[in-house]
């Protein structure tokens, strides 16, 4: 059914002009300015910053120096901690939680599914210096709640911060950001018609077959759309920062704290800092690419 | 009454336990900040403290620089993002709504995914040239500006859903009866929407409330600091927290955000706003 029109498109375009403008000068400017300053030597500081010269590929060549890349620290370690991050945190963790919650609790109302929801909230709302120390005390070798428990069931005390970093910020960004995929399955859920189901339950289908057969078939748009952005925003995620600042011995450093050592630290090379910031934006777009195909093909096949 | 296949014993049980792990999963890591903010001796262990006491929260607020912080600095810029925020997303998304854009779904989905591409410590490198070009370092009006350029697509997106489910049939009225576009869009549309507004406004407030990378990189000065860095006034030169202090400041640092969301979930319930059209 066509919308009606209210106003002119004139008219339109008044109330649209603010959030252009924002639109405009926050997001498409530094997309553009960004490749400009990634073939310069730009710094902060020093005799490069008023007049930065153009260095040509440079910046890339010094990121792609394939005989140091894959140490600690450089960019080739960032990239592949930031993928096992990503595939660990966002597609497992966060994704694989946010429906696992919502689809048990689908069509269930009462204070278990209230609690449970409150909590994976909680842990999506609070600031993030502050989860950033729950963390800490939380994962701490000697005093933590988490070996506590471990302990009593004579799991012994791992010092997760320093023997095991990656797998200590990936269950935390888990933790962190599960809110958001039950959210949005759960209203997804909501959509599916009661009918499909007990037609299920009728011929006797078991939970798996249900989740196989109408469950997924008919959320795969909300998963897909939900992986897009899950992958998307955990791949540019700061918050392990606060938690592990990088470390140890740069274990955690994934490319949003490579990016933020190079800029904003130290010598500030904001031109190095700009070609990392290309790449990043690259594989982002690289990936949304993925995600959307995958939609299309499903419209194509009905 | 025998809609709903009667749930077996066992599959009640199953999803007791499954509350009750992840319910453990979610809230233990949370428990200390219970706790210590209470204890005159916290470390980081969860311990109820024997005599509870509310000295850290005393100690707190004789820290000029960290009060400041939360309850000037904070509601400024939290105050800053979420007027603006609200008003030009809920112009745009009535915009959107009430005009025939064509692909107009699509276009929000784009700016959605194009938002969420340029973020993060990527977009700041280029972000700070412009805010230092602007002349807007260390101010106030810097971060607003930024944190609103960040949050703006999904506001429009949240909004979308509110603008769209208002019934048009008094606005129509309205222009019939010879008002101007804005002064229905003020006296009636308006009115109607208030509840989006008042829903992006909390959710673009709580979070700029709790932002931490952006004022880092933006702000030099301490007396403009927000609550997220002023963490580090409770550090020794050494360079260790006073946790008992940390988690004093923690805990009043999270009461807003909790009572906002308490808020929202008691007059609309929290739940997806904005629902993604596969």
């Amino acid at each position: 059914m066509e919308r009606r029109a209210i106003f002119s498109a004139k008219v339109g375009f008044l109330f649209l002009a603010p959030a252009l403008a924002f639109v405009a000068v926050f997001l498409l400017y530094p997309f553009v300015r960004v490749f400009l300053l990634s073939f310069t030597n730009q710094t902060l500081l020093g005799t490069t910053a008023p007049n930065p010269e153009w260095v040509g590929f440079d910046n890339y060549r010094r990121l792609f120096d394939f005989d140091r890349w894959m140490r600690l620290g450089e960019f080739g370690s960032a990239l592949k901690i930031t993928t096992q991050f990503v595939i660990g945190s966002a597609l497992i963790g966060q994704v694989g939680l946010g429906l696992l919650i919502a689809w048990a609790f689908y069509r269930k109302k009462g204070v278990l599914r209230e609690t449970v929801y409150t909590l994976v909230i909680m842990a999506w709302i609070i600031p993030e210096t502050v989860v950033a120390f729950t963390w800490v005390a939380f994962l701490d070798r000697d005093f933590g709640t988490l070996n506590a428990l471990l302990d009593a069931v004579g799991l012994g005390q791992p010092d997760w911060l320093f023997k095991h970093p990656l797998e200590s910020i990936i269950l935390f960004n888990s933790w962190r950001g599960a809110a958001f995929s039950l959210l949005l399955f759960s209203s997804a859920l909501e959509t599916i018609p009661p009918s499909y189901i007990e037609t299920a339950e009728v011929a006797g289908a078991n939970a798996w077959q249900k989740f196989r057969d109408i469950f997924f078939p008919l959320l795969r748009g909300h998963i897909l759309t939900d992986l897009i952005l899950i992958t998307l925003w955990t791949f540019n995620v700061f918050t392990p920062f606060l938690l592990t600042g990088g470390g140890p011995a740069r274990r955690t450093e994934l490319v949003s704290i490579y990016t933020y050592r190079t800029a904003f630290h130290g010598q500030h090379e904001f031109g190095k800092g700009g070609a990392i910031a290309v790449v990043m934006m690259l594989i982002n777009f690289a990936l949304a690419l993925v995600y959307l195909s995958l939609i299309r093909r499903r419209r194509v096949h009905g | 009454m025998n809609r709903y296949r009667i749930r077996t014993t066992t599959s009640r049980a199953l999803l007791l336990v499954f509350a009750f792990i992840m319910s453990a999963f979610f809230a233990l890591p949370l428990l200390w900040l219970l706790t210590a903010p209470f204890s005159t001796q916290a470390n980081l262990a969860v311990k109820i403290p024997e005599t509870p006491s509310l000295a850290n929260f005393e100690a707190v607020f004789r820290n000029k620089f960290a009060i400041r912080a939360l309850f000037q600095n904070n509601l400024i810029i939290g105050g800053g993002v979420m007027v603006l925020v609200a008003s030009v997303a809920t112009l745009a998304s009535y915009g959107l709504s009430r005009t025939r854009v064509p692909g107009r779904d699509v276009l929000v989905y784009i700016l959605i995914l194009f938002s969420s591409v340029v973020s993060g410590t990527a977009a700041m490198v280029p972000l700070f040239l412009l805010i230092f070009n602007l002349g807007l370092i260390d101010t106030y009006l810097g971060v607003i500006l930024v944190m609103t350029g960040g949050l703006l697509p999904s506001g429009i997106f949240i909004m979308r859903d509110f603008v769209d489910s208002i019934p048009r049939s008094y606005e129509e009225a309205a222009l019939v009866a010879g008002a101007s576009s804005f002064r229905m869009f003020r006296d009636v549309a308006f009115p109607l929407v208030r509840p989006g507004v008042m829903v992006v406004a909390i959710w673009a407030f709580v979070n700029a409330w709790g932002a931490f990378l952006i004022p880092s990189v933006l702000l030099r000065s301490p007396e403009h600091m927000p609550a997220s860095i002023a963490f580090y006034s409770f550090y020794t030169e050494a360079g260790t927290p006073n946790l008992t202090l940390v988690s004093a400041y923690a805990f009043l640092y999270t009461i807003p955000v909790l009572l906002l969301y308490l808020i929202v979930n008691w007059r609309f319930g929290f739940r997806f706003f904005g629902g993604i059209k596969s």
